[in-house]
C-alpha cells in the first residue's frame, strides 16, 4: 500500500517548508520527506531578498525596484516580482515577532560575524537593535574562547565600511564555561536555563546566574554605547528572554550577530517553520531519501510530457512507495546534494532533470574566487510554472514543480537572494501544485 | 670592504635552508633570502615521499645508496617531520616480472632492506590494493613533511646567528667585473617579519660569496650576471585526497612512468605524478586531464581511489639539468643527481656557485657538500654536524611524549598538536590563556597559530605551512577567517583583511582543481559562507566606504539618536 498525499513536497528546508504551508492553505492533504538535515544550520537566518544586481550593483537600498530587470531565466523573474512581495508577506504572517523588516521596502545592513555589513530584507528581532543604518554606537562583545568572533577586530571592519557610528569591541570570558572548545549550544544552554556559574569573584555570596555573571563582566567595559552586540549565542529556547534579561540588567539594547555554522539563527528560524508545518497539519517524514520514482504509463502520451505516479522512498533499507497528486522538488543545490556532480557532468539525482553546464569541468569555475562563478548557478531551468524544463525546453513531468537552491540560473550568494528565492519560488510552487490537485 | 655576510644564500627551499643550517653551525655569518615564503617553490610542491632509494633501485644505483644513508639519518634528526610509513612496490599482472627481480636485486645491492609479499601478504598490509595485484616489494620508505623540515632548518639556521628574510626577491646581482658580491633584493613589506600592506623597500646584500640555490630559478638569477644556466623546468602535478586510502607508500613496480605513486600524508593521501618539460617555471599550463590520469591510473593499483574525494591538486617544478650535450629527450631520463656550478672554473666569474638538480630526500647531504664547498673558498677550516644534531622540535620527543601532559585539549587535538611541535610542544602549548581549537579538519589550536604568527608575520600562507591549518577538507572555508581573527590586534584591521583575502585566494587556486562531487558541494559551501554570510565579495570596506547608510531600513522605530532614553520606548 503506497502512502497516498495529494501534494508531496521532497526536501525540508525553506523552500520545501513553504511550498508545504502554501500548499497547505488550501483544502490538500500535504506531507514533506526530507534525507538530510537542512541547512539552515549553515545559514545566518536573515532572509535576503536581493542585496546586488546580478552585475554587481549595490548594496541595494530598494531590492523590488530592481526584480523588474533581472534577466529571463532568474527565479525572480520566473515567478514576478508580484510573488515575491506575497511570500515575503506570507512569511511575515508566519514568522510573526520573531523577525523585522516588514515595515519598509528598503534592505536593511546587518553587520556580520566578520566585521563587514550585508544587505537583506527581513532579520531576526535578536538582530534588530544591531542595525548598521541605525546611528547608535555599540559595543561588541567576543569571547575569549570563540575563535570565530574576534570582536575587537570586528569593531574595527564595521568603521572601514563607512558605517555611521563609532564601533568598539572588547574580548572577555564567558562566565561558566570552562572547556575551551565547548559547543555553541552549551553557551546558549547556559543563558536559557540561566544556570548558576562560578565566577573568578570570590567576595560574592553564592553563586551569580550565566545573565547575572556575563552582565556584570560586560558592564565594567561599557562606556557610553546605547546598545551592545553578542556572537548569536544569546540562548536557543528562550532568546527573546535572555536578550531581554541582559538588556535590563545592562540598561542598553542587546543585539546578535549573526554567525557561520552552527548557526543559532538559521536553527531557530527551521524551529519557527516546522512549528507552523506542524500546526498547519503538514505531514512532516524526516531522515529518508527519495532513491526512486515511477511514472503513470497510462497517462503518458504521445506529445505532453510523462505524469509521476510514484516516489520510492527508502526506510532504512525497506523501499516505501509515497504517491501524490502533485510533487514539489526543494532538495537544495549543490549544498544542500539536490543538484550533484562527478567529474564529468552535473545532474539531479532523484528524477535526473536537467542541469545545463559546460562539458569541461574546467569551464566550472573562474580563477578569482569571488568571480562570476558558473557552478554557482548550476540548477534547474523551469518554466514560469516552475516545472523543471528538459533540454529543449519542454517539462521534465506535468506534476513536478521545483522551488529554492536547485533552481539554476541564479548565484545566490553574490546576489544576496537565498532564502529570498527560496520563499517566494517555494510560495508559488506549493500554491500552484495545490491547485492543481484534481 | 667589509660585506654584510660572508656567506649569502638565495633561495628558501629545502636546499637554501639547508645550506643555511649547515654554514651557520658551522660559525659563519650567513643570509638567507626568498622571494616568497619557505618553501614556495619546488619544496613546497611535492609529493612528500622520504625516498628508501628504491625507486632508484635500477636506473641509478648511486642516487638510491644516497637516499638511504640520508632518509636513515633524517629519521634520527628530524623524528617530527618524518612518518615511518614503509612503502611498497607493487606489481600488476601486466608488470614485468624481469623488473620487479632487478629492482629487488637492486634495492639488496644498495643496502636497502626489502622483502618480497605476496599478493595477499599485500592486501594484508593495505586492504584496498587491487585483488590482481601480484606480489610487492616492502621498503623502508617514509612520508616527510617538507615545509616542517624546511621551516626547522631555518629556525635552526637562525638559532645560530643566520638571518632568513622571505618575501625578499633579488632584483639584480651585484657584479664588480668577474667578481659577484652581493645582491640587490626588493622586500615585498620592509624588512623584518612580513606585514601586509606597508610599502616595499629594496636593500643591498653584499657578502664573501653568494650561493644561488633556487632551483628552477637558477637560471633566472644567473642571467642577472649574464651566466647561462640551463635549468630544465619539469612540471609534475599532485592530487590530494581528503582521506588516507593507504597508510603506506605505495609504488608502481614497473619503468618509470606518469601516476605511480600515492603517499599516506597526515590526514591525507598524495597521488603523482608527471614529469613534463616547461619553458617558465612560474607559467605553465595545469590542466585537468593531468587530474583525470592521476585518478584513473592510480586507481589501477587503489580502485577506490576512482570514487573517492579530492581536495586539490597541486603542479610543482623540478629543477632537472645536464651537463651541456647530454641532450636527453624525455625528462623523465634525466638525471636527478645534483650539479655545483662553480661560476669561477665555469665562467671565470667568481664569488658565486650554483646548485641544480637534486632531490628532497638528500637535500641534508647536498647542503653539506656545498658547505664544504664555500667554506674551502673562503679559506674557512670548520666541519659538518648536521647529521649529528637533531633540528629544532626533534630534539627530545620520547620523553617529552611520555611525560607530557595533555594541556586540557581533547586528546586527538593533543596527540597531533604534540606530532606537529615535536619537542617545542611545552614551549608552544603551555599557557594560561583559553587555547580553543582554530581549525577543526586538522584540530590546530590558538596557541599554534600565535607561535607561527611570531614567526612568520602577517603571511597567513606562512602559519598554514607551519601549522596545517586550511589544509584539511574544507580547505579554509570554515578556519580563515579564525586564523585571520588571531593575527588581530598585533596587526591593523587593514592587513588582517588582506591577509584572510590572500590565504583565501591561495586555498582556492589549488581546490579548483577537484571541483567535483563532494569538494564541488564543499566550494559552493564555503563560497556561500564568505559571500551570503559574510558579504566578503562586496565588502563595503574594500570599496572605500561610500554606502548611504542612511537609504537603508534604520529599524522598526526609525533612526535613533544616543540620548540614553532608548530603552523607555
Amino acid at each position: 500500500m503506497a502512502i497516498e498525499d495529494d501534494v508531496l513536497v521532497i526536501g525540508g528546508g525553506i523552500a520545501g517548508a513553504t511550498a508545504a504551508l502554501a500548499a497547505a492553505e488550501r483544502d490538500v492533504q500535504v506531507r514533506i520527506v526530507s534525507y538530510k538535515q537542512s541547512t539552515l544550520r549553515n545559514a545566518s537566518g536573515l532572509i535576503d531578498v536581493l542585496g546586488y544586481t546580478p552585475a554587481g550593483d549595490g548594496p541595494l537600498a530598494d531590492p523590488f525596484e530592481a526584480l523588474a530587470a533581472l534577466p529571463e531565466g532568474h527565479p525572480y523573474e520566473r515567478v514576478g516580482s508580484e510573488a515575491v512581495r506575497e511570500a515575503l508577506a506570507f512569511f511575515d504572517e508566519i514568522a510573526g515577532d520573531a523577525y523585522q523588516g516588514s515595515h519598509t521596502d528598503a534592505n536593511a545592513l546587518v553587520p556580520t560575524h566578520g566585521g563587514t555589513v550585508k544587505p537583506t530584507a527581513r532579520y531576526p528581532t535578536s538582530t534588530a537593535a544591531g542595525l548598521a543604518s541605525d546611528d547608535r554606537d555599540a559595543l561588541l562583545v567576543g569571547f575569549e574562547t570563540l575563535p570565530d568572533f574576534e570582536a575587537p577586530l570586528a569593531a574595527s571592519h564595521l568603521e572601514a565600511t563607512g558605517a555611521p557610528f563609532a564601533a568598539r569591541g572588547v574580548t572577555v570570558r564567558f562566565p561558566g564555561i570552562v572547556r575551551d572548545d565547548a559547543k555553541i549550544t552549551r553557551y546558549a544552554h547556559l543563558l536559557d536555563h540561566d544556570e548558576a556559574v562560578e565566577t573568578a569573584d570570590e567576595t560574592r555570596a553564592g553563586e551569580p546566574t550565566a545573565r547575572e555573571a556575563l552582565a556584570e563582566t560586560v558592564r565594567s567595559h561599557l562606556a557610553d554605547e546605547a546598545r551592545v552586540g553578542f556572537p548569536a549565542i544569546l540562548g536557543d529556547d528562550r532568546a527573546d528572554a535572555v536578550r531581554a534579561d541582559l538588556a535590563d540588567r545592562l540598561g542598553v539594547d542587546v543585539f546578535e550577530v549573526p554567525m557561520g555554522p552552527p548557526s543559532l539563527p538559521g536553527m531557530r528560524l527551521e524551529d519557527l517553520l516546522y512549528e507552523a508545518l506542524e500546526a498547519a497539519g503538514v505531514r512532516v517524514t524526516t531522515g529518508v531519501p527519495v532513491v526512486e520514482y515511477e511514472t503513470d504509463d497510462a497517462e503518458a502520451s504521445a506529445t505532453g510530457p510523462e505524469r509521476i505516479d510514484r516516489v520510492i522512498v527508502d526506510r532504512n533499507g525497506a523501499e516505501i512507495p509515497h504517491r501524490a497528486d502533485q510533487y514539489v522538488l526543494a532538495t537544495g543545490g549543490l549544498v544542500g546534494k539536490g543538484v550533484r556532480s562527478e567529474r564529468e557532468r552535473v545532474f539531479e539525482p532523484i528524477f535526473d532533470c536537467h542541469v545545463p553546464h559546460a562539458a569541461d569541468r574546467y569551464d566550472w569555475f573562474v580563477d578569482d574566487v569571488f568571480g562570476d562563478q558558473p557552478y554557482a548557478r548550476f540548477g534547474l531551468p523551469v518554466d514560469r510554472d516552475l516545472r523543471p524544463l528538459d533540454a529543449v525546453d519542454d517539462p521534465e513531468f506535468s506534476n513536478l514543480r521545483a522551488a529554492g537552491a536547485v533552481l539554476g540560473g541564479y548565484d545566490f550568494a553574490a546576489e544576496k537572494s537565498g532564502s529570498g528565492v527560496s520563499l517566494a519560488t517555494g510560495y508559488v510552487a506549493g500554491r500552484r501544485a495545490a491547485e492543481g490537485c484534481r | 670592504m667589509a660585506r654584510d655576510t660572508e656567506v649569502l644564500v638565495l633561495g628558501g627551499g629545502s636546499t637554501g635552508c639547508g645550506i643555511a643550517r649547515d654554514l651557520a653551525m658551522r660559525g659563519l655569518t650567513v643570509t638567507l633570502v626568498e622571494r616568497g615564503n619557505l618553501t614556495d617553490g619546488t619544496t613546497g610542491r611535492m609529493h612528500g615521499l622520504l625516498h628508501s632509494g628504491g625507486r632508484y633501485a635500477v636506473s641509478d644505483r648511486a642516487s638510491a645508496t644516497e637516499c638511504i644513508e640520508e632518509n636513515e639519518i633524517l629519521r634520527e634528526i628530524a623524528g617530527h617531520c618524518v612518518e615511518e610509513t614503509g612503502g611498497l612496490f607493487v606489481q600488476r599482472p601486466e608488470d614485468s616480472d624481469d623488473y620487479f627481480r632487478e629492482k629487488l636485486e637492486g634495492c639488496r645491492e644498495c643496502g636497502i632492506p626489502a622483502r618480497v609479499l605476496s599478493g595477499r601478504e599485500a592486501r594484508e598490509v593495505e586492504p584496498y590494493l587491487a585483488d590482481d595485484v601480484e606480489r610487492a616489494i616492502e621498503v623502508p620508505d617514509g612520508a616527510v613533511d617538507p615545509f616542517r623540515l624546511c621551516v626547522a632548518n631555518a629556525l635552526d639556521a637562525e638559532n645560530h646567528g643566520a638571518r632568513v628574510e622571505t618575501h625578499a626577491e633579488v632584483v639584480d646581482l651585484l657584479r664588480d667585473g668577474d667578481s659577484i658580491y652581493g645582491v640587490e633584493v626588493r622586500h615585498d613589506s620592509g624588512p623584518g617579519k612580513r606585514t601586509h600592506a606597508t610599502p616595499g623597500t629594496t636593500e643591498e646584500i653584499t657578502a664573501d660569496y653568494v650561493v644561488n640555490a633556487t632551483g628552477a630559478w637558477a637560471g633566472q638569477i644567473g642571467a642577472m650576471a649574464d651566466l647561462e644556466i640551463e635549468v630544465r623546468p619539469s612540471k609534475g602535478v599532485m592530487t590530494i585526497m581528503n582521506v588516507r586510502q593507504v597508510d603506506t607508500v605505495i609504488n608502481r613496480c614497473r619503468p618509470k612512468g606518469d601516476a605511480d605513486i600515492v603517499v599516506p600524508h597526515e590526514t591525507t593521501a598524495i597521488l603523482g605524478t608527471t614529469d613534463e618539460e616547461v619553458a617558465d617555471p612560474d607559467d605553465y599550463p595545469e590542466e585537468g586531464w593531468e587530474v583525470d590520469r592521476m585518478i584513473d591510473t592510480l586507481s589501477e593499483l587503489i580502485p577506490i581511489l576512482s570514487e573517492a574525494r579530492t581536495i586539490r591538486s597541486f603542479w610543482g617544478v623540478r629543477p632537472l639539468y645536464e651537463p651541456p650535450g647530454t641532450g636527453t629527450q624525455d625528462p623523465t631520463d634525466i638525471t636527478r643527481d645534483f650539479f655545483l656550478l662553480d661560476h669561477a672554473d665555469r665562467d671565470g666569474v667568481s664569488g658565486m656557485s650554483s646548485i641544480v638538480g637534486g632531490k628532497f630526500t638528500t637535500y641534508r647531504a647536498m647542503a653539506e657538500e656545498i658547505a664544504d664547498h664555500v667554506c674551502e673558498k673562503l679559506g674557512v677550516n670548520a666541519s659538518c654536524s648536521t647529521a649529528d644534531e637533531p633540528l629544532p622540535g626533534s630534539e627530545t620527543i620520547e620523553t617529552l611524549e611520555a611525560g607530557m601532559d595533555d594541556f586540557g585539549l581533547r586528546s586527538p587535538v593533543a596527540r597531533r598538536s604534540k606530532q606537529r611541535l615535536g619537542s617545542r610542544a611545552s614551549e608552544v602549548l603551555e599557557t594560561e590563556k583559553p587555547n580553543p581549537v582554530v581549525c577543526q579538519c586538522e584540530g590546530v589550536t590558538r596557541a599554534e597559530i600565535r607561535d607561527a604568527i611570531s614567526q612568520s608575520g602577517s603571511d597567513l600562507n606562512a602559519v598554514r605551512i607551519r601549522t596545517r591549518a586550511s589544509m584539511g577538507n574544507c580547505q579554509g572555508g570554515f578556519c580563515c577567517q579564525n586564523m585571520a581573527n588571531e593575527l588581530h590586534p598585533t596587526h591593523d584591521e587593514e592587513t588582517v583583511r588582506e591577509a584572510l583575502d590572500e590565504l583565501f585566494q591561495e586555498r582556492w587556486k589549488g581546490e579548483r582543481h577537484a571541483l567535483w562531487g563532494e569538494q564541488l558541494s564543499q566550494a559552493m559551501l564555503n563560497y556561500a559562507l564568505h559571500a551570503t554570510t559574510m558579504n566578503r565579495d562586496r565588502d563595503p570596506a574594500n570599496e572605500n566606504g561610500d554606502v548611504d547608510f542612511a537609504a537603508f531600513d534604520g529599524g522598526r522605530s526609525g533612526r535613533t539618536r544616543v540620548d540614553g532614553s532608548r530603552r523607555a520606548d
